[in-house]
């Protein structure tokens, strides 16, 4: 199905300052009954990503944390069973996952000797058992499954998405006899950053001719699409008069996005 | 300048006059006014005749050296895209030389193969090697002729004609540039006042000319076309912008030369010639050939060719020439001339009324090559007289000589009879004394026993006392008088009849002389070869392929370079030599450091102004002037000849040699300081002469190639220029089978039409690549499995940890390196059967058998060659890189994730890849755990059968498993842990009638058992059930009222049952338990839950059963127990 600009602009207008929840998605869902929920999420997930870029830093200032952790603390201490932590969040219009990452980090900081590392934070986030805190643990595991952009289940999500499609493109170039390299075997020919796919043979498509296939698990919007190009692609390629095009390739209900080399 | 040669011929100029108006010297009292007049409107163009003559002369004999080795060319390569057309004018011909090189005829075929065919000879040996190692690693090794940095579009700056005949890179003339050779009638610019100069080539050009831009014609783009390299200086020059730009490269060049040979296959009128097909050999390229006679009365116009050579043999006396022995080459190779090529009809009938003119061609037969030939080396009898023994030898018994010229071969065979100069590749003995002279040295030289025994006597002494000098005189404290004063008394105070005084005098004069001239041989390679290593390092820095691409890049190299000080101040050292009259020591070391400048060397002031120098002496060794004080002749011949060869290197600018004279007279230096330098000093023989600069010797091969009636080709020709190190100098290495059988496939090709060892090279070379490849593929992918699979074992032995991955890597290696060796053989294999296939399709049906055959075999030879030596160089490393990387993989593989390593089972192969994806279920499981852990709205939860489609879901995926990857199962597990708590703690919330938001009993002992089974048979990654029984999770029941512990005891004792936990597992997560701090009562209940727990160590299924049927109501097992 394809999607106009002028749709993804209506999602995306919706989209402004809503929590990245579950409660959100569903609302999302009955406003745009017509678009599958995965669409819908990619889009949520794309737009809330820049909404965060932007607004990122102000999280992060001194005093900020320092705010985020004593309203925390007050509010564990009035009941820690409320969703304390997910409520700040929310209602300071940042992503739950972060939010508690940075709740962490400062509780850590507090309880431990030397300041916590990335590792061991990112590890206590992926199993909150481990945080030394009970009631920490439980606002954390809170804050993450309740997350649908950010937090290590919605990356694994992410890296799963763009897995099956890899598998997905595969299949298809297998079905349709291309022969291919892949990422594995261009990286064994010691290729740094590589496409998921290149033609050994190039096929024409609609009249241009295509040299290579990536296909990537997110909404191919034009930022993106642009960002991968620079971060990835041009590099690689090491010349602008190469041309991109998006394939739109939709799947088991999954909208994603394929650039390919021409 | 054709004008300047047609009044020549014309005798309206005396020889003399023009030879010093060429050499810019001043003019002479007794010249001519008229003369001197016509020539001084030719002035600006007086530095041009010299290039123009030597172009002249080399297109002129294009007809009648097809076939004969070429001359050493300065650039081989530049003769790129050359290809000559007889009596044509030449194809935009860069170079005198280029006209050397075998001219391919008219027929379109060769023309087309010649270029590369050329450079590919050059290239593998038998080549006029006037090129010289410039590859930062090999001093010697040839350079590759493919590219050569001189290139089209470069012209001397000075005007838009042609300049420079330093051989190959210098410029013919452009026959077809209207502005150099204007049709009859035109006035050419910038000579107004003159006589109008006329197009001197009478060969039609091709139509395409009309096509072309008036000042660059058709024939120019080739050759303009080959990638310049050389500095952008010359783009001043009006011919760099008339360069088209289109084409640059070889392959597009090439793409001419078809183009241009297709046309030419439609423009004939017959076919051409079968002989000149590239299948069959050229005649050219025959091993042997008759020789036309030559014959002295068949001579056509006598005056001209007098005239010409009497101009040429000027110009060489005068030095006007950049290497006098590449001249000699030129002329011997028209001596030995062996027939001319037919031309068309029209080149070969004169033209009546023109026979003197220039409007016919110069050589019309080989007779008249002769004749010119025989002419100039009457002129230059001298020089031949110096040459080596076996030189002499060969010209004064060559027939063609003693044909033409009696009085000169007399002369010849004279000079050879009283010739000493024997040359030989190794060097004199080291022995000090002089050998036993059985001529003079013996008793019929002496009047008396007597006196023949004084000699000897006074001889023994005399080796004595030098001996001794030679070994005691640096030593201090040493007196000459103390030490020998009294023995040389004795031996002088023998001498008494005059007899013995010549003997001794010889003796003395041989000893020191011979002597002093073998220090100095001895100092000079010495120095040479420290030049040349000291040039080597100063200039290795700046060494590049190729001249900067853009004049900006240049100018800012050159203003870089320039403040860098000359390591060694080599000019100062010049200087001094030449004032102290030590040039002929000086020079030759110099030469060999200038030598390996880089190309931007040469343009920076501080060296321009040494080259300067270079010149001013080169032009001052006239060889003719033999007076008090001068230099020796060998000396001379020597710096010539050194000179000469400096000037051809490729990185010396072509205009160089043909400076204004204006620059050459700055650069006066004074040689008159010291009266009795070494220069005047006979210190260089033939040997000297001929070791440093050991291309002379082609001379010899050149005229032996005649006497043994081959065509020479493989007979050597100016190969290697430069043995400058005293390693060369030494005994020949003895000729193994593998230089044979290299001669003999050398021998083969030169008999073969070029295409065929073009595809020799070629399969041979592919071939070569694909058994490195294919030995990649197979034997080391095979050895990097030998290598994961020991490493696995290794890792089973030594537990996970497995060692240090460098000694781990070390044992492999250690162990899979050996197996290496296998290469060569298998590569030798697969070149041996991949090769001959491959000649066999690439060459023409018609092969004959035995020259496929042969073929084939090189090819295979060449490919193993060219495979083995890769192999043998790199197979070790390679080996050891692959195994490197393996064990890094496997060791990451193996990291936090053991299980990983484990074999993965994949879906059968009749699944469909219907199964949901992971993705989706993850989605899915994490929106059920949100829901349970909240917050929710009332109205939210889940339907009991839509968790056990999910968990129904999950298995089917998990079986199928095509998109799963690893970190999604994990995380997969890790919710299913999730999952399993909070059903234990009857956590989910239900959908359905607000009373009854639980789960009934049953559906929760379903789900888990689903889960139970999930866990044991589905996920194939770790599942970390540990979870269930970590605080967090454990607390989760603390909030239930009442609280429910016998799912949790279910669960554990499926666990236990199922093995998925081990007892003491579990105990261990219990006890730890209690670490925690929870309310008092459940922590009563912890601990009845886990004395219950121990109570039952090896509970059967049933009895479980009944344990729980015991408990009617929920939440009173606890209680009751």
């Amino acid at each position: 199905m394809i999607l106009t600009k002028a749709q993804y602009d209506e999602i995306a207008q919706c989209l402004v300052s809503v929590p990245p929840t579950r409660q959100s998605l569903r609302k999302l869902k009955q406003r745009f009954p017509s678009q599958s929920q995965a669409t819908l999420l990619s889009i949520f997930s794309q737009e809330y990503q820049k909404h965060i870029k932007r607004t990122h830093a102000k999280h992060h200032t001194s005093e900020a944390i320092e705010s985020y952790y004593q309203r925390y603390l007050n509010g564990v201490g009035e009941n820690g069973a409320a969703p304390v932590l997910l409520e700040l969040a929310n209602e300071v219009d940042y992503a739950p996952s972060l939010m508690a990452r940075i709740i962490l980090e400062r509780f850590l900081q507090e309880h431990e000797e030397a300041p916590p590392s990335k590792s061991v934070i990112n590890s206590m986030l992926r199993d909150p058992s481990q945080i030394p805190d009970g009631v920490l643990a439980n606002q954390v595991y809170q804050c993450i499954v309740n997350d649908c952009c950010y937090g290590p289940l919605v990356d694994c999500i992410k890296h799963a998405i763009g897995h099956e499609h890899e598998v997905l493109l595969r299949d298809l170039l297998l079905e349709k006899n291309l022969s291919f390299l892949d990422e594995d075997q261009l990286r064994a020919r010691g290729y740094d950053k590589t496409p998921d796919f290149i033609l050994q043979v190039p096929v024409a498509v609609e009249g241009h001719i295509i040299h290579w296939i990536e296909s990537k698990a997110s909404f191919g919007d034009e930022c993106s699409h642009h960002a991968y190009l620079h971060d990835q692609f041009w590099s690689y390629w090491n010349s602008s008069e190469k041309e991109s095009l998006i394939l739109w390739l939709k799947s088991q209900s999954l909208v994603k996005f394929v650039i390919v080399g021409i | 300048m054709a004008a300047v040669l047609e009044s020549l011929l014309r005798e309206e100029l005396s020889v003399a006059v023009a030879v010093r108006w060429i050499a810019r010297s001043a003019q002479s009292s007794e010249d001519d006014p008229r003369e001197a007049a016509a020539l001084s409107s030719l002035r600006p163009l007086r530095k041009e005749f010299v290039p123009f003559l030597l172009n002249f002369l080399r297109e002129q004999s294009s007809r009648v050296l097809p076939q004969g080795p070429p001359t050493p060319a300065k650039a081989p390569g530049s003769s790129t895209g050359l290809p000559g057309r007889s009596g044509g004018p030449p194809r935009g011909g860069r170079g005198a030389r280029n006209q050397l090189f075998p001219p391919i005829e008219a027929s379109s075929a060769t023309a087309a193969d010649a270029p590369s065919a050329r450079r590919g000879g050059r290239r593998r040996g038998p080549g006029p090697a006037r090129e010289r190692g410039r590859g930062p690693g090999g001093l010697e090794e040839g350079v590759s002729g493919e590219c050569l940095p001189w290139a089209g579009g470069r012209r001397p700056r000075s005007s838009g004609s042609p300049s420079s005949p330093s051989l190959a890179r210098s410029d013919p003339p452009n026959l077809s540039n209207l502005e150099e050779f204007p049709p009859v009638g035109s006035v050419p610019p910038g000579s107004a006042g003159t006589k109008p100069s006329r197009r001197i080539n009478p060969t039609p050009v091709s139509e395409e000319r009309s096509l072309s831009k008036p000042k660059t014609c058709f024939t120019s783009p080739p050759i303009s076309c080959v990638p310049s390299s050389q500095p952008s200086v010359l783009d001043t020059s009006p011919w760099g912008h008339g360069i088209p730009s289109g084409c640059r490269s070889l392959q597009e060049e090439r793409e001419m030369l078809r183009k241009e040979r297709s046309k030419q296959l439609q423009q004939s009128p017959t076919p051409a010639c079968p002989t000149l097909e590239p299948g069959s050999p050229h005649p050219s390229r025959t091993g042997h050939l008759t020789a036309e006679p030559a014959d002295p009365t068949r001579v056509s116009s006598r005056h001209r060719l007098e005239l010409v050579a009497l101009v040429y043999s000027s110009c060489i006396a005068e030095n006007l020439v950049p290497n006098l022995f590449l001249e000699l080459f030129f002329v011997l190779q028209l001596l030995t001339a062996r027939r001319m090529v037919a031309a068309k009809d029209s080149d070969l009938e004169p033209t009546p009324g023109a026979v003197d003119s220039l409007e016919s061609p110069l050589f019309q037969s080989v007779h008249d090559c002769v004749f010119f030939a025989v002419q100039v080396l009457e002129h230059q009898f001298h020089v031949l007289s110096h040459l080596d023994k076996g030189t002499l030898k060969l010209l004064a018994e060559n027939e063609r000589l003693l044909c033409f010229s009696p009085a000169l071969q007399g002369r010849l065979r004279a000079a050879y009879e009283g010739s000493v100069a024997k040359v030989s590749l190794a060097m004199p003995p080291s022995a000090q004394a002089v050998s036993f002279q059985p001529e003079t040295d013996n008793r019929a030289n002496f009047s008396s026993d007597r006196a023949f025994h004084t000699f000897k006597k006074q001889r023994d002494v005399f080796y004595e006392v030098l001996r001794e000098w030679e070994d005691r005189h640096e030593e201090p404290g040493w007196d000459f008088e103390k030490g020998l004063g009294s023995r040389i008394r004795a031996m002088m105070g023998q001498l008494s009849a005059a007899c013995s005084h010549s003997h001794f005098v010889r003796l003395f004069q041989k000893q020191l002389l011979q002597g002093e001239r073998r220090q100095f041989a001895v100092v000079l390679l010495s120095l040479r070869l420290l030049a040349k290593f000291l040039g080597f390092v100063a200039f290795l820095p700046y060494r590049g392929p190729e001249p900067p691409p853009t004049r900006e890049l240049q100018d800012s190299i050159l203003s870089l370079r320039s403040q860098v000080p000359p390591v060694l101040d080599v000019r100062a050292l010049l200087q001094q030599g030449l004032r102290a009259r030590r040039a002929v020591l000086t020079v030759p070391w110099l030469v060999e450091f200038l030598s390996l400048a880089d190309h931007i060397v040469p343009m920076l002031d501080y060296y321009r102004s040494i080259f300067t120098l270079l010149l001013h002496l080169h032009r001052s060794l006239v060889l003719s002037k033999e007076s008090e004080g001068e230099m020796c002749f060998l000396n001379k011949l020597l710096l010539l000849a050194v000179l000469g060869w400096l000037f051809q290197i490729p990185t010396v600018p072509e205009d160089l040699f043909f400076l204004e004279e204006g620059q050459l007279d700055v650069f006066e230096v004074d040689t008159v300081a010291s009266e009795h330098g070494l220069d005047s000093m006979p210190v260089v023989d033939q040997q000297l002469l001929y070791t440093c600069c050991p291309y002379i010797g082609e001379l010899r091969k050149l005229l032996a190639s005649w006497v043994s009636g081959s065509s020479g080709r493989s007979g050597g020709l100016v190969r290697k220029i430069t043995p400058t190190t005293t390693t060369g100098l030494g005994a020949q290495p003895p000729q193994t089978t593998q230089g044979l059988q290299a001669q003999l496939a050398q021998a083969f090709f030169h008999n073969q039409p070029p295409s065929l060892r073009r595809t020799v090279e070629f399969v041979a070379e592919r071939i070569g690549s694909n058994c490195v490849k294919h030995i990649k593929a197979t034997l080391v992918a095979e050895l990097v499995r030998q290598a994961e699979s020991l490493l696995q074992e290794q890792l089973v032995t030594q537990g996970q940890e497995g060692g240090d991955p460098a000694q781990l890597l070390e044992i492999l290696c250690s162990q899979l390196c050996p197996h290496g060796a296998q290469a060569l053989t298998q590569g030798r294999e697969f070149c041996q059967k991949k090769s001959p296939g491959a000649v066999r399709a690439l060459l023409p049906e018609e092969t004959p058998a035995a020259v496929l055959s042969s073929a084939e075999n090189i090819a295979v030879s060449l490919a193993t060659e060219k495979a083995c030596a890769w192999l043998s160089a790199n197979i070790t490393a390679l080996i050891r890189r692959e195994v490197k990387a393996a064990v890094s993989r496997t060791l990451r593989a193996q990291g936090p994730e053991p299980a990983a390593r484990g074999e993965r089972r994949g879906c059968s192969r009749a699944c469909e890849h219907h199964a949901p994806l992971p993705s989706h279920l993850i989605s899915e499981i994490k929106d059920v755990l949100s829901l349970a852990v909240g917050p929710r709205d009332p109205e939210e939860g889940v339907a009991p059968e839509y968790l056990e489609q999910l968990l129904g879901q999950l298995g089917q995926m998990l079986r199928c498993r095509q998109f799963l990857c690893p970190p999604a199962e994990q995380h997969l597990a890790k919710c299913s842990v999730e999952l399993a708590s909070l059903l234990v703690a009857d956590q989910i919330p239900i959908l359905g009638p607000p009373a009854q938001h639980q789960l009934e009993r049953g559906q929760a002992r379903r789900l888990l058992l689903m889960l139970l089974s999930l866990w044991k048979d589905d996920f194939q990654v770790p599942v970390p059930l540990q979870l269930l029984l970590r605080p967090r999770n454990v607390a989760l029941l603390a909030d239930t009222r009442p609280r429910e512990w016998d799912l949790l005891l279910f669960l554990l004792r499926e666990l236990v049952e199922k093995g998925l936990m081990r007892r003491m597992e579990i105990e261990a997560c219990l006890g730890s338990l209690h670490e925690t701090q929870w309310p008092g009562d459940f922590s009563e209940e912890l601990a009845t839950l886990f004395n219950l727990f121990l109570a039952e160590p090896h509970v059967p299924e049933h009895q479980l059963r009944a344990c729980e049927l015991v408990q009617p109501n929920r939440g009173t097992v606890l209680a009751q127990s």
